[in-house]
C-alpha cells in the first residue's frame, strides 16, 4: 500500500520534473515564459499539495477529472475483478439452484451407448468460414474466421469483408485472388457466435452415451455455393461419402445415423442422389449404397419444399427483422450519411449466393397456393395457442366446424399471394386484381436505361427501367410460381446462374431422363427417394411460433438510385388477432419454416410407397412445441421449437440420441403432431 | 527560470520526508480555503488502489486501442526499417516462380505437439468437455494440476483410457498448427504450403493420439484406417496424384508403422494389400526423424528428466524435489509418462552395433568444441582434428548411462561391474509413507537400486535390461508393442507382427521403386547423446536415480556439461539417429529397402535468429524450430509441387553422417 501511494505521489511529481528539465534545455526566451507559466501552475497546482505545509501560497491540490476518471474505471475494473475471481471460485453446481439433468446422462442410466456413427450436416448460415487466400486487405486473417465466431472484421474493415464473402457474379465461384473455405470438424457448427450454440448441446449429449470423434462427423460445408459445386470445388461430397463409408466400416458395419438440419436437409437430400448417380455427375456409389450406409436421416426444422423467407431476402434483402427495425427508426437503413448503403450491400452478396436459391418456395401454386386458395387457410392465428392446449379429440371435433365458420364470417388469409402490393391487394379476391399476366410485364421493358451513376454498388434493380419497376408493382400480387418469374425480370443474371443449379418443380413423370440431370436432386418434388426400404426418414421440427408465410410490399419513397426500390411495408397492420403484422402474413411454423414446408413431404408427399418414394420409406413426424425459457437460467430454453434454438431442445435431443443408440420410429412412438399439416396436406391436391 | 528550477527542487527533496504530515496537510489546507466544496474528499487507502488500477487499466485500454488501430502490415514495416528488406517468405517465392498446388500433402505430427482434447472425464474436469487438456494454454494444470495429471495418465495395464476417462486427439489442422498460442509447429508450413494454392481439401493433418502405442492408435480410434482412407480420398479427388507425406519426429516413426500396416492383410494390418504405398505415396519427408531412438527418451523414463530439468535443479537444488507444497511434482510426472506407451517407442533402437558399446562409438571421434567451424568451414578443419584426436581421450558416447563422471571416462577394462540382472529387489519398508504417488522404484527397494548402481554403466542394449529391472510393468507393456533390435533374417515370419513395423531395422520398406525417401534434420546444436547419473541417497520416496549436474568435462572443448555428454544434432535427436537409415540402411538397395527406393539427406545448419524481431528463426535447426526454417519450406514445397530428389540437388550435408554410418558394421 505505501509503496503505492509513494507511486502516486511519484506520478505527481514527474510533471513537475519534466517540466523543470524541458525549461532548461529549451532555455526559452521570456516571450514564451508567460505561457509556460500558465501551464506550469496548471501543473503545479497538483503537485502544490505536497508543498502547502510551507507555502500556504500555493492552491491546494484539487481533485481533477483526470482522477475521477481513473478512479472510477479503477473501482470498476476492481469490482469486476472479485466478481470474476468469485465466479472462477465458485463450485461448478451451486446448491440450491439444480441445474436439470442433461437427457445424454439420463439416457445412459437407462444403459444407451454409442451404437450407429451420427453425421451432422450444418444448415445456411450456422457454419463457420475462414480465409486461405485474400486481397491486401484482408491481411493478418489467414485461417482465421471471417464468418461466425466474433465477426469483428465487419466493425474493423467491413467492405473488406463483403467483398470475400462475395462469390463471383457469373460463376457462382470463388472470385479471382479469394479463397474462403468452410471450416472442418465439429468446430465448424457447435457454436456459431461465442456463447450461441448451433450443435454443441446435442454433442455434448451424444458425447454422454460414448461418441467422440471416430463416430461423430459435422460435414461442413461451404454453404454459399450451391450443392453440385460444393463438389466440383472442394470435393464436399466425395469427402462425405467417404466419410461415411469409413465410419461404416471402421465402427463394425453400423449404418450411419444423420441429422441434417435447415438447408442442410435438401443438401443431403442432394448428396442421396448425387451418392447414387454414375461418376461424371455423380458420385457412383450406384444403386442400393444408401441403403448399405444409411440407418435413418433425421431431418431438423427441414426446408424440403423452400422458405417464404427467402423471397423476401432476395426480392428485398429484408425480412421480419430488417422491415421492424426500419418502422422503428426510419431513414437509418437507408441513410447514406455514413455512406454505408446496408441493405444493398447485403443484397449485392447475398444474391451471389447460389444456395438461397434453393430455399426459394419449391412446389408452385399446388403446394404453396394461388391467388385465392392456400392450403394453410383456416389457421387462425390468435386461437393457435389456445388450440393447442386443448386435447386432440375435442379438437378434431371442432376445429372442422370452427375453422370453416371462421371461413364464412371473417375473410381468410391468401396466403397463396407471397407477394402483395399493398394491403389491399393482399385481400382483395382475385377477381378484382388487374388482370396483368406476369408473361406480360417480362415482355414489356427490356432494361433500356443503364444508369451509370450507380454502378458502385450494384445491385440488378439499377439495369431496371423505373417503367418496370413499376410495372412490377402494378400487376400486385404473385404467388409461388409468378414469383420465379418475378424473379427472372429483376434479377436476371442471378437467376441464369440458379437455374442451372436448382429447379423450383414438380415432376410429372419422375422416370423422364432429364431428372438424372443435378439441378433437380435438391427438390424432393423432382426426385425420387433412394431405393432403400431399410430406411427411416425423420421430419423434427418445432411449431407454434408465428413464420413469415408472405409479404405486403410497397414502392420505396425515394427515387435515388442505389437504393431497392422495393421494401416490405411494415405499416400495413391486421386487424386484432389477424395474422398479419408488420407487412408480413404469418403462419405456424418454427419462425423460419412454415410448418408445410417442414412437414408436408413426411406427413404426405413420402408417406406410404408413392412416385417419390417408391422404396415405401418409413417416415415419421416429430413435432416439439415451442415453450420460451421459464427463467433467465434456462438460456435460449430447453423446450424451445425456434428454428435454431431447437437444436438444445430436450425432447429432440433425445429422440436423437434414441434413434442413434439402434432404436427404430416405431419404438420411439411413431408420429407426434401438434400442428394442423396432416390436415394441410391433405388440401394439397398432388399426384402421388 | 533558473530561480523556479531551483525552487522545485528542494521541494521534490523534501517530498520524500514526511509523506503523510503533508498528506493530512492537505486535507486541512483544502478545508480551510477552499470552503464553497461541499464535501471534502479523502484519499483513503481504497482510493489510491483504484486510482492506480484505473490509471492502469486506461493506459492498458489506451494501448490495446492503438494495438488495434493499428494497420496490420505496421509490424513489418518496423521490422523492415531495423533489419532490412526481409526475404520473401518462400512460399511468395515460389509462387513467383509458377509453382502450384500438385501433389496433396499429409501431416504427420509428433509426439507433444498434437492437441489432445476431453470427451469423458472424471467430477474434477467438469466444463471441460471438448475442451483441449494439452496443447493451448494449459490453463488447467494450474488450475488443478491432480485432476489434470489423473485425466492425462493412461491406464497402468492397458496402456489404454482409464475407466471413466476418454482423451481423444483434436482432429484437423489446428490439431498441431500451434502448440501453445503464438508457438507454432506446422502453421508457417502450412501457410507457405496455402500460398502457392493448398488448402483444406489438399491438405490433411493425421492427428493421432500420441500417448498410445501406434497399433493402439488403430485399435481405440482407428487412427490408420482414417489416415489410409483420407489418403485414398485425395488421390481420388485430385486426379490420381499421389500425395507426399510430411512426418516429424516420431511421427515418422507412426508413419513407418502405418506403411507397414497399410499393406499388411486385414485382421492386424489395413489390408491395403502390397502396392498400394506404391500407388498412394510419392515421397515421405521426415523432419528430424529419430529413426533409430533418442537418447533422452532413456533419461525420461529412467528419471523423469533431460537435460532441461537437471540443469534447472543444478540452478535451484531442492525446488523441484520439494516436498513442501505436496507437489512432487517428478515424480507426477514419472507416473504419468510412463503409462504413455508411445515413449517407448523412442527408446534407442539397434543396440550395440549402433549405437556403440562400452569402448566404442560412431560418433567416437566427434569434438564438441569447434563444432561451429567444422560445420561451416571445409575439410581442413576436420584433419587438424583428426590430427588433435591422438592427444585427447576420446568420449564413450556408447555408455548411455554411467553412475559417476569417471566411469565415464574410464577404460572399460577398468570398471568392475556387478550384474544386476539377477539380484533381488528388497520389499520397501517405507512404502506407505511415500503418499499416494507410485512409481515402480517404490517396489524396488535399496537393494535393487544398489544393484543397478553397482553395475556402473550401460550401453543400449542393457539399457533396455535396466528398464526391465526398474519397470517390469511399464516395459512388459512396451515390449508388446515395440521392439528395439536387429534383424538377422527378415523374412522370419515373426516379423509379420505388428510390434516390429515401427522399427527400421526389423521391417522392409514397401516394394514402391518411384517412392522417395528424405530425412531432413537440423544440425550444429549439441544434443543429449549419453548421461552421468548419481545415486540420491536415503531417498524412498522419490525417484531414487539423478543426473549428476555437477559432472563438468576438464577442458573447455568438453562434450561433457552438466551430467550430460552431447552429440551433434537438433536439440533432440542426434544426428546418427535421424540420418542413418537414408545414408547407409536404405541407401540403394539394400535388405531393409528391397525395392530400392531413392533415399536423400537434407541437412539444415542451425543458425541462431539474428535477432529479436526474427521470433525463433528463419534458419533455425532446432527440433521443432526447423518448421519454421525457409531452406526447408522450400523443399517441401518443391517437392509438393512435382519436384524430384534430384531437383533438389540430392544430399545436403554438413555433419560427419556419412563417416559415422561407415564406421557401423551393419550387415545390409
Amino acid at each position: 500500500m505505501a509503496s503505492i501511494l509513494r507511486f502516486r505521489k511519484l506520478c505527481y511529481v514527474e510533471p513537475v520534473k519534466c517540466s523543470s528539465l524541458g525549461f532548461e534545455s529549451f532555455e526559452t526566451p521570456k516571450i514564451e515564459k508567460k505561457d509556460d507559466e500558465g501551464a506550469v501552475k496548471a501543473v503545479e497546482s497538483t503537485v502544490g499539495e505536497k508543498q502547502k505545509k510551507k507555502s500556504s501560497k500555493r492552491q491546494p491540490r484539487e481533485w481533477r477529472c483526470m482522477d475521477y476518471c481513473c478512479l472510477t474505471v479503477g473501482y470498476m475494473c476492481t469490482a469486476w475483478w472479485l466478481l470474476l475471481f468469485l465466479y472462477h471460485c465458485l463450485p461448478a453446481a451451486l446448491p440450491g439452484f439444480q441445474v436439470p439433468e442433461a437427457p445424454g446422462a439420463r439416457l445412459r442410466r437407462e444403459g444407451l451407448t454409442a451404437l450407429h456413427p451420427v453425421v451432422l450436416v450444418p444448415g445456411i448460415v450456422t457454419g463457420g468460414l475462414e480465409l486461405w487466400e485474400g486481397r491486401p486487405c484482408s491481411e493478418g486473417l489467414f485461417r482465421k474466421r471471417l464468418w461466425g465466431g466474433s465477426f469483428t472484421e465487419i466493425f474493423k474493415r467491413p467492405l473488406c469483408w463483403l467483398e470475400h464473402l462475395t462469390l463471383h457474379n457469373k460463376t457462382g465461384l470463388d472470385p479471382p485472388g479469394i479463397r474462403v473455405r468452410a471450416v472442418p470438424g465439429l468446430v465448424a457448427a457447435d457454436y456459431f457466435a461465442p456463447g450461441y450454440f448451433v450443435w454443441a448441446v446435442l454433442i455434448e449429449n451424444l458425447a454422454r452415451i460414448g461418441y467422440e470423434g471416430k463416430n461423430l462427423y459435422m460435414a461442413a460445408y461451404d454453404w454459399r455455393l450451391s450443392f453440385q459445386n460444393t463438389e466440383i470445388r472442394d470435393q464436399a461430397l466425395s469427402r462425405l461419402k467417404s466419410k461415411i463409408e469409413l465410419m461404416f466400416v471402421t465402427n463394425g458395419n453400423k449404418k450411419v445415423v444423420v441429422v441434417p438440419h435447415s438447408m442442410g436437409v435438401i443438401y443431403f437430400f442432394h448428396f442421396l442422389k448425387w451418392v447414387e448417380s454414375p461418376p461424371p455427375m455423380g458420385g457412383g456409389g450406384g444403386q442400393g449404397w444408401c441403403a448399405k450406409h444409411i440407418k435413418v436421416i433425421m431431418n431438423i426444422g427441414p426446408a424440403f419444399l423452400g422458405v417464404p423467407k427467402a423471397v423476401s431476402n432476395i426480392f428485398s434483402a429484408e425480412g421480419k427483422d430488417v422491415a421492424f427495425v426500419r418502422s422503428m427508426a426510419p431513414g437509418v437503413l437507408d441513410s447514406e450519411i455514413l455512406g454505408l448503403q446496408t441493405l444493398e450491400h447485403v443484397m449485392r452478396v447475398c444474391r451471389t449466393w447460389d444456395s438461397i436459391i434453393s430455399l426459394i418456395p419449391k412446389g408452385g401454386e399446388t403446394i404453396w397456393g394461388n391467388l385465392d386458395w392456400s392450403p394453410e387457410e383456416g389457421y387462425n392465428c390468435d386461437l393457435a395457442k389456445k388450440r393447442y392446449a386443448q386435447p386432440s379429440l375435442l379438437d378434431s371435433n371442432d376445429t372442422n366446424s370452427d375453422g370453416k365458420m371462421e371461413f364464412q364470417i371473417k375473410e381468410s388469409v391468401r396466403y397463396g399471394r407471397i407477394i402483395s402490393f399493398g394491403k389491399a391487394t393482399s385481400q382483395l379476391p382475385s377477381s378484382q386484381l388487374p388482370n396483368l399476366g406476369s408473361k406480360d410485364f417480362l415482355r414489356t421493358s427490356n432494361p433500356t436505361k443503364f444508369n451509370s451513376l450507380c454502378s458502385e454498388v450494384w445491385t440488378e434493380y439499377d439495369e431496371m427501367s423505373r417503367d418496370g419497376i413499376r410495372k412490377i408493382a402494378e400487376n400486385k400480387a404473385y404467388t409461388a410460381r409468378t414469383f420465379l418469374d418475378l424473379l427472372r425480370f429483376v434479377a436476371p443474371k442471378m437467376m441464369q446462374r440458379a437455374e442451372a443449379q436448382f429447379s423450383h418443380g414438380i415432376a410429372d413423370n419422375l422416370d423422364d431422363p432429364k431428372y438424372a440431370h443435378y439441378k433437380y436432386w435438391s427438390n424432393p418434388l423432382e426426385a425420387k427417394l433412394p431405393d432403400a426400404p431399410d430406411m427411416e426418414i425423420y421430419c423434427l421440427y418445432g411449431v407454434g411460433l408465428p413464420t413469415e408465410r408472405s409479404y405486403v410490399y410497397k414502392l420505396s419513397p425515394t427515387d435515388r438510385c442505389k437504393s431497392i426500390p422495393f421494401r416490405i411495408d411494415s405499416s400495413a397492420e391486421g386487424s386484432d388477432g389477424g395474422c398479419l403484422k408488420g407487412g408480413v402474413y404469418f403462419v405456424d411454423g418454427d419462425e423460419s419454416v412454415p410448418v408445410l414446408s417442414a412437414g408436408f413431404m413426411c406427413a404426405k408427399g413420402w408417406k406410404g410407397r408413392t412416385r417419390f418414394n417408391p422404396s415405401g420409406i418409413a417416415t415419421y413426424i416429430r413435432e416439439y412445441r415451442h415453450k420460451p425459457p421459464a427463467s433467465l437460467f434456462e438460456g435460449r430454453g430447453l423446450e424451445s421449437g425456434a428454428h435454431v434454438d431447437i437444436m438444445g431442445n430436450v425432447a429432440l435431443i433425445e429422440d436423437v440420441l434414441r434413434v442413434a443408440a439402434g432404436a427404430t420410429g416405431a419404438e420411439m412412438g411413431g408420429d407426434r403432431i401438434y400442428s394442423d399439416i396432416m390436415r394441410m396436406s391433405d388440401r394439397i391436391n398432388l399426384r402421388l | 527560470m533558473l530561480r523556479r528550477r531551483k525552487g522545485s527542487e528542494p521541494e521534490k527533496s523534501s517530498g520524500g520526508d514526511s509523506k503523510d504530515q503533508r498528506e493530512d496537510g492537505s486535507k486541512k489546507e483544502k478545508e480551510k480555503e477552499k470552503g464553497k466544496l461541499k464535501s471534502t474528499r479523502k484519499w483513503s487507502c481504497i482510493d489510491n488502489c483504484c486510482w492506480f488500477v484505473g490509471c492502469i487499466c486506461s493506459i492498458w485500454w489506451f494501448l490495446l486501442f492503438l494495438f488495434n488501430a493499428m494497420p496490420a502490415s505496421f509490424p513489418q514495416y518496423v521490422t523492415e526499417a531495423i533489419t532490412g528488406p526481409l526475404p520473401d517468405p518462400p512460399g511468395v517465392k515460389l509462387r513467383k516462380e509458377g509453382l502450384t498446388v500438385n501433389h496433396p500433402v499429409v501431416f504427420v505430427p509428433g509426439i507433444v505437439t498434437g492437441g489432445l482434447e476431453l470427451w469423458e472425464g472424471h467430477q474434477c474436469a467438469d466444463g471441460l468437455f471438448r475442451k483441449r487438456l494439452w496443447g493451448g494454454t494449459f490453463g488447467e494444470v494450474y488450475k488443478r494440476p491432480l485432476c489434470w495429471v489423473e485425466h492425462m495418465s493412461l491406464d497402468n495395464e492397458t496402456g489404454l483410457d482409464p475407466p471413466g476417462i476418454r482423451i481423444r486427439p483434436v482432429s484437423g489442422l489446428v490439431a498441431a498448427d500451434y502448440f501453445a498460442p503464438g508457438y507454432f509447429v506446422w502453421a508457417v508450413l502450412i501457410a507457405n504450403l496455402a500460398r502457392i494454392g493448398y488448402e483444406e481439401k489438399t491438405m490433411y493433418m493425421a492427428a493421432y493420439d500420441w500417448r498410445i502405442s501406434f497399433q493402439n492408435t488403430e485399435v481405440r480410434d482407428q487412427s490408420l484406417s482414417r489416415i489410409k482412407s483420407n489418403i485414398e480420398l485425395m488421390v481420388a479427388t485430385s486426379g490420381g496424384k499421389k500425395v507426399v507425406v510430411i512426418p516429424h519426429s516420431m511421427g515418422v516413426l507412426y508413419f513407418l508403422h502405418f506403411m507397414k500396416w497399410v499393406e499388411a492383410p486385414a485382421p492386424m494390418g489395413g489390408g491395403g494389400g502390397s502396392g498400394w504405398c506404391a500407388k498412394h505415396i510419392k515421397a515421405v519427408m521426415n523432419i528430424g526423424g529419430p529413426f533409430l531412438g533418442v537418447p533422452k527418451a532413456v533419461s525420461g523414463l529412467f528419471s523423469a528428466e533431460a537435460k532441461d530439468i537437471a540443469v534447472a535443479r543444478g540452478i535451484a537444488p531442492g525446488f523441484l524435489d520439494a516436498d513442501v507444497f505436496g507437489l512432487q511434482t517428478l515424480q507426477h510426472v514419472m507416473r504419468m509418462t510412463r503409462t504413455w506407451d508411445s515413449t517407448m517407442s523412442m527408446l534407442p533402437k539397434g543396440g550395440d552395433t549402433v549405437w556403440g558399446d562400452l569402448d566404442w562409438s560412431p560418433e567416437a571421434e566427434y569434438s564438441c568444441n569447434p563444432k561451429k567451424q567444422m560445420n561451416n568451414d571445409n575439410k581442413t578443419a576436420d584433419q587438424t582434428e583428426k590430427g588433435s584426436l591422438g592427444l585427447k581421450n576420446s568420449v564413450n558416447y556408447g555408455r548411455i548411462i554411467s553412475f559417476g563422471k569417471d566411469v565415464a571416462e574410464a577404460h572399460s577394462s577398468r570398471i568392475e561391474r556387478l550384474d544386476f540382472r539377477g539380484a533381488v529387489k528388497g520389499k520397501n519398508f517405507a512404502n506407505t509413507t511415500c503418499r499416494d504417488i507410485w512409481t515402480e522404484y517404490d517396489d524396488m527397494g535399496i537393494g535393487g537400486v544398489q544393484a543397478v548402481v553397482d553395475y556402473k554403466s550401460y550401453t543400449a542394449d542393457s539399457i533396455l535390461d535396466l528398464l526391465h529391472f526398474v519397470a517390469p510393468k511399464m516395459m512388459s507393456r512396451g515390449d508388446a508393442h515395440f521392439s528395439y533390435g536387429i534383424a538377422d533374417n527378415l523374412d522370419d515370419p515373426k516379423y509379420k507382427h505388428y510390434k516390429y513395423w515401427s522399427n527400421p531395422l526389423e521391417t522392409k520398406l514397401p516394394n514402391a521403386p518411384d517412392m522417395e525417401i528424405y530425412s531432413m534434420y537440423g544440425v550444429g546444436i549439441p544434443t543429449e547423446r549419453a548421461y552421468v547419473y548419481k545415486l540420491i541417497p536415503g531417498a524412498e520416496c522419490y525417484i531414487p536415480f539423478q543426473i549428476d549436474t555437477s559432472a563438468d568435462g576438464s577442458s573447455k572443448d568438453t562434450c561433457l556439461k552438466g551430467g550430460v555428454f552431447s552429440v551433434d544434432g537438433d536439440e533432440t535427436v542426434p544426428v546418427l539417429s535421424a540420418g542413418f537409415m537414408c545414408a547407409k540402411g536404405w541407401r540403394g538397395k539394400t535388405r531393409f529397402n528391397p525395392s530400392g527406393m531413392q533415399t536423400y539427406i537434407r541437412e539444415y545448419d542451425h543458425a541462431p535468429p539474428a535477432n529479436l524481431l526474427e521470433g525463433r528463426g528463419t534458419q533455425s535447426g532446432a527440433h521443432v524450430d526447423i518448421m519454421g526454417n525457409f531452406a526447408l519450406i522450400e523443399d517441401i514445397i518443391r517437392v509438393a509441387a512435382g519436384a524430384k530428389g534430384k531437383d533438389l540437388g540430392g544430399d545436403r550435408v554438413y555433419s560427419d553422417i556419412f563417416k559415422w554410418s561407415e564406421k557401423i558394421n551393419l550387415k545390409l
